[in-house]
Parts: structure tokens; C-alpha cells; sequence
């Protein structure tokens, strides 16, 4: 009787100050859950979410958000989300836009008056441009998150989506046989291109 | 638009020729068992295909699948086959059918069908059998000296075997051996009529057809010499290391040449949707169902192995292969494991 | 000959894992000599016939090119000039149909041929030996030379980027794609030229041996090398390798005729070679000594729908179509045209696509010759792809990984490593297309990548936008802070200098400074105002402009309005204020014309 209990105390012993190292030694640094949430997001900035920007949603959706708010991203970010999360992927959230195809703003530049109004909406610095001088969009830069389009007052900004050319085009991925069959299709998010 | 890639061209192989080969193969090992034991394997065999094929359409229809794109693959056939070589010949009928149904649904459907499933279906319903119907997969093996005739056998199986006991014997003779080695010594075990020289009456027959069927399949490269040979290896050295005492232990030549050994090594281990891939995978996963059989045989109260070797072996597969990928060209080492540590 | 046994001598083989023996097909286009297919009446260069940067136009539309003429520079670091084939005017530079499996059309020149076939002034280098290396290498690059063999890596880029040391010069002579015979023909009939451009390489490399990668089933061209290494003195090694495929891969080649793997992210040089294929070596020596940049190459032309199988030397430019319909191609009968062979080539999309510097093959089988992909059925993990992977991969669990788009998982099972050669989807029993999927997964794997560079870009962009607004408002804040300090000091000061005497001095007194300072702004603007007054119809079409711009503008908001769209305000805005210039742009305007009319001078 003494012996079970004395080893019961010993053990306990033994694995409380083992989880109590633990527990110090392994410590987390800062809450890196907001930082993995951020590099999984698009980083497009546009706020479709209703956060301004993306690394203020990422602490949203730490703090309990919902994770299909962000439309640049789509299905796609939506399920590396709940993976990382552990959660159950929802649909997109309609109420915050549409997944769209890529795309980059092209300012015609012709009809740019240069108010600068689109360089200040700009979230990534991407329009190049001064007061009364006409502006232009570093298109590498573009993430296309059409912040620009509404603040201009000649309506000189177009959306276009990005093509392909031969060193971004890629096949496609094969449908098999089997896949015939409506319920085993992939989701649209894992092969856009077979949608299209 | 389906985009049509390379290679324009491909090699004459098809699933159904691989599955069907297989099944050719099968057939001298199937031929000894009808002619050293019973023509209850005959009668199992056309019930398994049967039953194998029925269950199979109608699962595929249940499941929306093209039927007959996936009945002309001859998966189903293998699977049947696989069972009728393996299960007692004289057991009643709904035994074979019963198995089979098993074999195709949960062995194979409930996992997503042919190509997903973990597991070896033939064994998965060996193994659901032997663990329910214990009684009935350890007594109806036939006696070698071909005592029931056709009609007989039909008889047996069909209208339950009480009735007509002549032709039934309880043990195999890898049973009998383990049973009577305890209270006597290996001349006088030795002396019971089923065996002989080399293994046992009948038995051994039986293993050179499976292996000759086996050295065809190796022949035409349908399977890698890998699993066979790490399999009956590591069954031989144990057998060796530990059993080399014929007073304590069944003897080697037993063990390869008789019960479902050459079967396990050619035909049952080599499945490959359930096996490990990478070449020095297989080595380790042959090596491991040849251990399991030697120490089931030896210390387990089971007579026969193979279908618990085979399924526990199935479960390390997928552990095997993670750490068993072959060194690619260029590269300094193997890529092991479940994360890539490169970068 | 006694001197033949201490030139030549025969190397030893190693092996390579996997392979496969597809049916070779090589009879049907092999017996016949090459032939030169007559001048077509236009070509179309495209700018990106190599890897690398596209080249850059140097001509007009319009202008007359002599052959062999520069058309389109190498743009820089890696990249390959383009030359007009022959003589003519160039009559177009736009996008053009372009041998590719994306169908993309790609810009391109195009020359309507003059039928004179005119050089233009040529240098020949008899004496190579005596210039410099990089005299030859400029050579080299100004003649255009890309890598024959079919992926078309610019030529004078192997010879200036080298790791280490270089010891061999090897000849990629195995050919190992069924059908293709560009090599073997090339080697049967002009085998010392092909040894004496190897010579200006070994030259170019300071290597020590030639050793040449031939497959056993071309014992002709064997015999052609070794002949012509006896003619010219030159020490060659022979490396005869099995029929396998792949084993013309250079990789596998190495690996075949040395023992050797090139290490993962490194090439050939490292190990001290340089590999070449022969038609490249060939168009070396053409470069080099006769001054010809390469403007033509041998392309086979074969498969069952074509009637006169064979060799040709095609002008690069020249349509495939012509090309197939000179050979006698049943267009009708083929299935499709594969561009290079059966087992990595792709099928052209249009066919009015140019040939390019890499065309080595135009296949162009019957259905019932390659007959097009029958169903697939689920993978059965029989693990025959794994013993035809000729780098040691696993098909099968890339395969899943692939299918599921699990890119991390693929990316564990090297998916890079992959060389697309095909041997894994030749052997499925199950028929899947096995490199599609992995073309698939390395496309997506490179786009991830690339997005998510482009990501981590933006934002640091944002992030530092952020910081910069951040540190903006407190500037300003600190300025005003500082404004509003200053006032109150000025405040103070004057209230102090009011209870001061005044000093009576006229600078000093801040209200005359300051309509002194009204009156001289006054004066410069009716300066510059008469400086910039513009004509009448200038601001005629100023005005002109607005109006346009403000009916559109209004047009536009009145559709905003109908439909309740969201942008009405901004809208509306904007068509304020182009009202607002419209009015002071007709304002001007009028004033500028009753001006005119009061002024008559």
C-alpha cells in the first residue's frame, strides 16, 4: 500500500517537473500563429475583407475571425487556412467579393490627369506619378487589388486580367476517367484552369 | 480541351493483361491443389469468380463507376482466385462466398476500390474468417489421398459436410508437425504418411507449382524478384538460426514447401497496391512478412501465417516507403522521412 | 591501317537505372541522303528560338536583309541572335504561330524571300587556330548558334561559364528518340565536318580527349566518325552505348560513358565536361570557318502519313506545313504533328508554325500508328514506372501527390529532378499520363513560388508604406507643432517690440515690405500671362478636348445614376470638375478670339 502510493508520488513527481522544463524550455516567442496566417494570406492589401490590409486580418482571424473573408486569395487560401488552423474550410464569403482571375491595374495614360488621388489609394506604392503629372503603374508591383479604380475622377484606370505567356503557361492537370464522375472532381480552387 | 502530352506513345500494357497474367499464373499451382487434394478447390474457385465478379458489378454500380470498364480490369478475378487457393476446400459453399463478398467490399470498395486499398483483400477476408469461423477454416482441409470424388465434394460443400466426413482431415501438416513435436521426436512425427522426403505429400507438389507460376510472372517482369526472395530469405534463416532443432521446431523444408509459403512469396506478398514500392522497400517489407510467418508458425496458435504476416506487414507499407526512397540521380542522399530537410 | 587502332579506341559503357526499349522506328527516315528543301516564298523568324532572353528586332518593316544577315540581336546574358535565312524584305514583325504546346503565338519577322539568295559579305576563318579565344567565341555568339539537340540552350554560354577545369569534349551522338534520325544521317554524310567543329571546341575547352556517345544501332555513323577521324588525324574515343531510352539524355549520357552523376543544381562542367550535340558541332564549324550563322538545320520528317520519309535541310523560318507537304505528308491521314519525337515531343497546335532552330523532328503519324491515349484506369502502385525511371524517382507517389496538387509532397519525392522523358508513362499498365501530371505539378510549383515571392514583395511594399505614413503624420505633426511655436514666439516678439521704440527704417516696417511684395507678384503673372497666351485654335482644341471629355463624362454618370451604382458621387465629382474646365476653357477661348478680332495685327 505504502509502495503504490510512494511510487504513484515519485512518478508524479518525476513527470510534473518534467512538463514544468518542458514548459519553460520550450517556450513559443511572441504568438507566431498571426505571422503563419500572414504568409499564407495573398498580401494583395485590398481589403475586401473590411481590414486594412492583410496583416490586420491575420491577427483577426488569430483572434477568432472567420478565415473566408479574402476573395484574392480564394478557395485555395481558404483551405491552407483551416489546414494550418485546423478548422473546417467554408466557402467563400460572397458578401466580400468574388474570386477573380489575376489581374493588374493599366492606367490609360492618355486621360490621366494627374491627381494623384490613385497614387495615395495605391496600398503597395505601385503607381508612379506626381501632382499634374501623368501616372503610371509598376506592373510587377501590381497585386490588382482595384483600390485605384474608384478614387479616379476621369475613370482612366482599367482592370485587366493577366495572360498567359510561354514562360508562366503550364498543362493543365489531366482529368482521369474516373473523374467523369461529378463527385470526384477536384474543386474548382485546386485546378482553376480546368474550370476555365 | 484535353491537352495531349507526351510520350505519343505507350507500351502494350494494360491492368486487365497484368491482372490476367496473374491469374494464368495461378493456374498450375490451382491444378496441384484439385489433384494432390481436393476438387473442392475447383468448386471454390468457379464460386469465388462468381461471386468476386456479381459483388463487384453490383458495388460499382452502387457506386456509380463504369462497370464494365472496371470488371474487364481482372482485379476482382485475382482476388477471387487468391481466396480459392487459400480457403479450406471442403468448407460449405456460403464459406466461399461469404469470403468473397468480404474480400470485395471491405477489402477493396470500402477504401475507394481498385488501387486504394491498404490492405490485401484476399487476406483481409482470410483473416475475417479465421477470426470468426474458426471451427470451420481449421478442419475442412482434405486429406492427400483424394478420398471424395467429385460428386462427393459436391455433396460436402453443398449439403454440409457431417454428413460425408470420408476425405476431411482437421490438420495441416505444418499443424500436425507443431502439434505432435511436443510429445514425440522428429523421426517418430516423421513417420506419419503426409510427409516425405522433402516437406510434406501433396504439399510440396503444390509450392513448386506456385513457385514455377511465380518464376513465370518474374520472367515477364510483372513482379520484382525483391519481395519473393527478401520473403522466403528471411522465413529460411530464421528457420536456420532458430529452428535448425528438428526435435523442437518444424523443420525448413516444411516451412517453404509446404502450407501457402510459395503462394504468400509469389502471388500474395507481391500485390502490389498493398505492398511498399521503392526496390530496398521491398526488400524490408518481404523480409518482415517472412519473419511474421516464422514466428506466427512457430509461437502462435494459428497453423498457417501468411494472412496475418501479409496484413500486419501492409500496415508498415506506407512507413517503409517514406524512408526507403531511393537515392535520386545527382543527389548526395536519399530524401527520407516525412518532411523535406534539404532546405 | 595500323593507325587507326592508336586514334580510335573504344571507351568503356557504364550503366543507367531504368529505361526502356520502345519500338525505334528509325529505318523508314534513315536510308534515304539529306535533302535541301527548295526556297519557301516566306519565313517566319520568331524572336525566342533558345532558352533565355528573346533577341531584340534590328531591321523595319520594309527594308531589304541579305542572307545571313543579323535580324534580331541576342538581348543580352542569355540569349541567341536570329538571321535572315535568304535574301529579301521584311514584310511584317508581329506576333506569329509558334511551335509551342500552348498555342501562344509569339512575335516574330517575317522576310518575303527575293529568290536571290544573296550573302552578304562573308569572312571565312581558314586558320581558326590562330585566333583568339574570344575572337571564336564572338564568333559563335554573333552566329546565332543554339544547341541542336532539342532544347536549344544558347552555344557561346557552355563555353564561358565553366566551374571547373575541363578534361572531355563529349559528343552527343545517341539519338536515342525513337524515329529521329537527324544525327544519324548528319554523321553518315558529313562526318568530318562534324570532327573538325570538335576540334575548335577542344580547342575552345583546352580539353584532353574526344569522346563520342554513340548508340549501338547506328553502326553506320560509327564507322563515318571513325573514318573521319583517320582523314584528319584526330585521337577520338568511342563510347558505343546499348540501345536504351533515354541515353541520349545528357545526364543519362554522362552517366552512361563515365560512371558519373551530375550532382543536383550542377552541371556537366563540374565534372569536367562539356557536352555537345554533333549537329551543334557541325554548325561550330560552319560558324567558325565559313562565316555561316545558322540559318538551316537538318530536321527529320517521318511517320506513317508521310509518303517521302527522310532527312531534309530546312531554312529556319520555313512553315512546317511546307515542310510536311515537300515530304509528301497526307495532312488528312495524320493524326497530328508531333514536334521532336514519340516519346517527349509535343503536338503542334498550328502548323503554320515556323521551324526553329530546335526542330529536329516533324512526326506526323496515323491514328493507328500512335493511337491516342485509351482511358485510364486508377494506379495500381505496380511499381513498373519506378523501374523505368531512369533517375531513380518514384512515379507512383509523385503521381498521387500530383493528382491531389500536394506540392510540398511532390517537392519531397523530387519532383524537380524529373526529366519528363516518359519511360514512367510508357510502361503504366494503367495508361496514366504520368508526365502530364508532373508538368502540371512543376508549373504549379514554380507559380506558387513566384506568388508568393510576389507576395513577400508586396508586403514589405505595404509594410514600409505603412511606416512611411506613419512617420509622415508625425512630421507634420512636429511642424505644426513647430509653426504653432514660432507664432506664439513671433507673438511675443512683437508685442515685445511694440513696447519698443520703433526704429523708423522702411525695411523694416512688414506692411510695406509686403504690398511692395504684392505689386511685384502682380507685375510677373501679366508677364507670364502674355507670354503663354496661346493661339485661338489651340485653345479651340483645348476646348474642344474638355467639351468631349465633359459629354462623356456626364453621359457616364447619368448611366451611373440609372443603374445606382456606387461610383455616382465619384462621378459626379469628376463631372463637376470637367465642367468647371470645359466653362473656363470656352471662357478663354472667347476672350482669346474677341482679342483677336479687336486686335487686327
Amino acid at each position: 500500500m505504502i509502495t503504490a502510493i510512494l511510487t504513484l508520488l515519485v512518478l508524479a513527481a518525476i513527470f510534473g517537473a518534467l512538463l514544468g522544463f518542458a514548459s519553460i524550455r520550450f517556450k513559443p516567442e511572441g504568438n507566431p500563429i498571426v505571422e503563419d496566417i500572414n504568409n499564407i494570406l495573398p498580401q494583395t492589401q485590398c481589403g475586401q475583407c473590411g481590414h486594412p490590409g492583410c496583416r490586420p486580418y491575420a491577427q483577426a482571424i488569430a483572434d477568432g475571425e472567420d478565415i473566408n473573408k479574402c476573395p484574392p486569395g480564394g478557395e485555395a487560401t481558404i483551405q491552407a487556412l483551416a489546414d494550418l488552423l485546423d478548422v473546417e474550410p467554408k466557402p467563400l464569403d460572397a458578401e466580400h467579393g468574388e474570386e477573380k482571375t489575376p489581374q493588374v491595374a493599366i492606367i490609360r495614360e492618355d486621360e490621366c490627369i494627374g491627381c494623384t488621388k490613385c497614387i495615395q489609394a495605391c496600398p503597395v506604392d505601385a503607381i508612379l506619378g506626381a501632382a499634374k503629372q501623368m501616372h503610371t503603374v509598376i506592373e510587377s508591383e501590381c497585386t490588382g487589388c482595384d483600390l485605384c479604380v474608384e478614387p479616379c475622377p476621369v475613370d482612366c484606370i482599367d482592370m485587366v486580367p493577366i495572360e498567359d505567356t510561354l514562360a508562366t503557361w503550364h498543362q493543365n492537370r489531366p482529368l482521369s476517367n474516373i473523374e467523369l464522375i461529378a463527385t470526384d472532381r477536384p474543386t474548382p480552387a485546386v485546378n482553376k484552369e480546368d474550370a476555365a | 480541351m484535353m491537352t495531349l502530352s507526351s510520350p505519343h506513345t505507350t507500351g502494350s500494357n494494360t491492368v486487365s493483361r497484368l491482372m490476367l497474367t496473374l491469374c494464368a499464373a495461378l493456374i498450375p499451382g490451382l491444378l496441384a491443389l484439385i489433384v494432390f487434394f481436393s476438387w473442392g478447390y475447383l468448386i471454390n474457385a468457379i464460386l469465388a469468380t462468381v461471386t468476386a465478379l456479381a459483388v463487384e458489378a453490383l458495388i460499382l454500380k452502387i457506386r456509380k463507376r463504369p462497370v464494365l470498364f472496371f470488371l474487364k480490369d481482372g482485379s476482382a478475378l485475382v482476388t477471387a482466385l487468391l481466396l480459392a487457393c487459400a480457403l479450406p476446400p471442403l468448407a460449405p459453399w456460403w464459406l466461399i462466398v461469404l469470403g468473397t463478398t468480404l474480400a470485395i467490399l471491405f477489402g477493396k470498395h470500402l477504401f475507394g476500390g481498385l488501387g486504394q486499398n491498404p490492405f490485401n483483400p484476399a487476406m483481409v477476408a482470410y483473416a475475417l474468417l479465421l477470426v470468426s469461423l474458426p471451427l470451420l477454416m481449421t478442419t475442412r482441409w482434405a486429406a492427400v489421398d483424394q478420398s471424395a470424388d467429385f460428386g462427393q465434394t459436391v455433396t460436402i460443400i453443398f449439403q454440409g459436410g457431417q454428413t460425408v466426413l470420408d476425405g476431411l482431415t482437421g490438420a495441416t501438416p505444418l499443424d500436425d508437425y507443431k502439434q505432435s513435436i511436443s510429445r514425440l521426436t522428429a523421426e517418430d512425427v516423421l513417420v506419419n504418411p503426409i510427409y516425405q522426403t522433402i516437406g510434406a505429400v501433396g504439399w510440396t507438389p503444390v509450392n513448386l507449382a506456385f513457385l514455377l507460376g511465380g518464376l513465370v510472372l518474374l520472367g515477364l517482369r510483372i513482379i520484382t524478384w525483391h519481395i519473393p526472395v527478401s520473403l522466403l530469405g528471411s522465413l529460411a534463416l530464421l528457420s536456420i538460426l532458430i529452428g535448425s532443432d528438428a526435435d523442437a521446431f518444424v523443420p525448413l523444408s516444411l516451412h517453404l514447401l509446404s502450407g501457402s509459403t510459395m503462394l504468400a512469396a509469389f502471388f500474395i506478398a507481391t500485390d502490389p497496391v498493398s505492398a511498399a514500392t521503392s526496390n530496398r522497400g521491398k526488400l524490408i517489407y518481404g523480409a518482415g512478412i517472412g519473419a511474421l510467418i516464422y514466428i506466427i508458425r512457430t509461437w502462435g496458435n494459428y497453423p498457417d501465417a501468411t494472412a496475418f504476416a501479409v496484413l500486419l506487414m501492409n500496415f508498415a507499407a506506407p512507413l517503409i516507403d517514406h524512408y526507403t526512397r531511393p537515392r535520386v540521380y545527382g543527389h548526395k542522399a536519399a530524401v527520407k522521412g516525412y518532411k523535406n530537410e534539404q532546405d | 591501317m595500323t593507325v587507326a587502332s592508336s586514334l580510335i579506341t573504344r571507351s568503356r559503357v557504364w550503366s543507367i537505372s531504368g529505361g526502356i526499349h520502345p519500338a525505334e522506328h528509325k529505318q523508314e527516315s534513315n536510308t534515304a541522303p539529306i535533302e535541301a528543301i527548295p526556297l519557301p516564298s516566306t519565313l517566319w523568324l520568331p524572336l525566342n528560338m533558345h532558352i533565355g532572353a528573346p533577341a531584340t528586332p534590328v531591321v523595319s518593316v520594309g527594308q531589304m536583309v541579305r542572307k545571313g544577315q543579323i535580324i534580331a540581336q541576342s538581348g543580352g546574358g542569355i540569349s541567341a541572335s536570329v538571321h535572315a535565312p535568304t535574301s529579301g524584305r521584311i514584310t511584317a514583325i508581329e506576333d506569329h504561330a509558334y511551335a509551342h504546346e500552348s498555342g501562344l503565338k509569339q512575335p516574330a519577322i517575317a522576310i518575303e524571300a527575293d529568290g536571290l539568295d544573296d550573302w552578304r559579305k562573308q569572312t571565312p576563318w581558314e586558320d581558326w587556330a590562330s585566333k583568339t579565344h574570344e575572337e571564336l567565341l564572338q564568333r559563335i555568339h554573333d552566329g546565332g548558334i543554339t544547341g541542336l539537340g532539342g532544347a536549344g540552350f544558347p552555344t557561346d554560354i557552355k563555353y564561358r561559364n565553366r566551374h571547373a577545369p575541363i578534361d572531355t569534349l563529349l559528343i552527343n551522338a545517341a539519338e536515342c528518340e525513337p524515329y529521329i534520325t537527324a544525327d544519324d544521317r548528319l554523321m553518315r554524310e558529313r562526318a568530318e565536318d562534324i570532327l573538325r567543329g570538335a576540334q575548335i571546341c577542344l580547342h575552345l575547352l583546352g580539353a584532353r580527349r574526344i569522346l563520342i556517345g554513340i548508340e549501338d544501332n547506328k553502326p553506320e555513323a560509327a564507322t563515318a566518325l571513325e573514318q573521319a577521324a583517320e582523314t584528319l588525324q584526330q585521337r577520338i574515343e568511342l563510347a558505343v552505348v546499348p540501345t536504351k531510352y533515354p541515353s541520349g539524355g545528357e545526364k543519362q549520357l554522362i552517366q552512361l560513358v563515365t560512371g558519373k552523376e551530375v550532382p543536383k543544381g550542377g552541371l556537366p562542367s563540374d565534372l569536367g565536361i562539356v557536352c555537345q550535340n554533333v549537329g551543334t558541332l557541325y554548325q561550330i564549324y560552319r560558324t567558325v570557318v565559313h562565316d555561316e550563322p545558322l540559318i538551316s538545320r537538318i530536321t527529320t520528317v517521318t511517320g506513317a502519313a508521310v509518303s517521302n520519309p527522310g532527312n531534309y535541310e530546312v531554312l529556319i523560318g520555313t512553315s512546317m506545313e511546307t515542310v510536311l507537304n515537300h515530304a509528301g505528308a497526307h495532312l488528312k491521314k495524320a493524326d497530328r504533328v508531333i514536334m521532336g519525337g514519340p516519346m517527349m515531343g509535343f503536338a503542334v497546335p498550328d502548323i503554320a508554325a515556323p521551324i526553329m532552330k530546335s526542330t529536329n523532328c516533324l512526326l506526323a503519324p496515323t491514328k493507328k500508328e500512335l493511337p491516342p491515349a485509351i482511358e485510364d484506369s486508377p494506379c495500381i502502385r505496380c511499381g513498373l514506372c519506378e523501374q523505368a525511371c531512369p533517375v531513380d524517382l518514384l512515379p507512383q507517389q509523385m503521381h498521387w501527390a500530383s493528382k491531389h496538387r500536394e506540392l510540398e509532397s511532390a517537392e519531397l519525392h523530387s519532383l524537380e529532378d524529373c526529366i519528363e522523358c516518359g519511360a514512367c508513362a510508357y510502361v503504366c499498365p494503367s495508361r496514366i499520363p504520368l508526365v502530364q501530371y508532373f508538368r502540371y505539378a512543376k508549373g504549379e510549383l514554380k507559380q506558387e513560388r513566384q506568388q508568393h515571392e510576389e507576395s513577400e514583395r508586396a508586403r514589405i511594399r505595404f509594410e514600409n508604406r505603412q511606416a512611411r505614413l506613419e512617420r509622415e503624420k508625425q512630421e507634420k505633426e512636429a511642424r505644426r507643432k513647430a509653426r504653432a511655436e514660432a507664432a506664439a514666439k513671433a507673438q511675443a516678439e512683437k508685442k515685445a517690440r511694440e513696447g519698443a521704440p520703433s526704429s523708423g527704417s522702411n525695411d523694416d516696417d512688414p506692411v510695406k515690405a509686403a504690398l511692395a511684395r504684392a505689386a511685384a507678384k502682380k507685375q510677373a503673372r501679366a508677364e507670364s500671362a502674355a507670354a503663354v497666351e496661346q493661339s485661338p485654335a489651340e485653345l479651340k482644341e483645348a476646348l474642344d478636348k474638355a467639351k468631349a471629355k465633359f459629354d462623356k463624362a456626364s453621359t457616364r454618370l447619368q448611366e451611373a445614376e440609372a443603374n445606382g451604382d456606387a461610383m455616382v458621387a465619384a462621378l459626379k465629382k469628376a463631372a463637376d470638375k470637367l465642367e468647371e474646365k470645359y466653362l473656363s476653357a470656352e471662357k478663354a477661348y472667347q476672350a482669346a478670339t474677341q482679342s483677336q478680332e479687336t486686335d487686327p495685327s
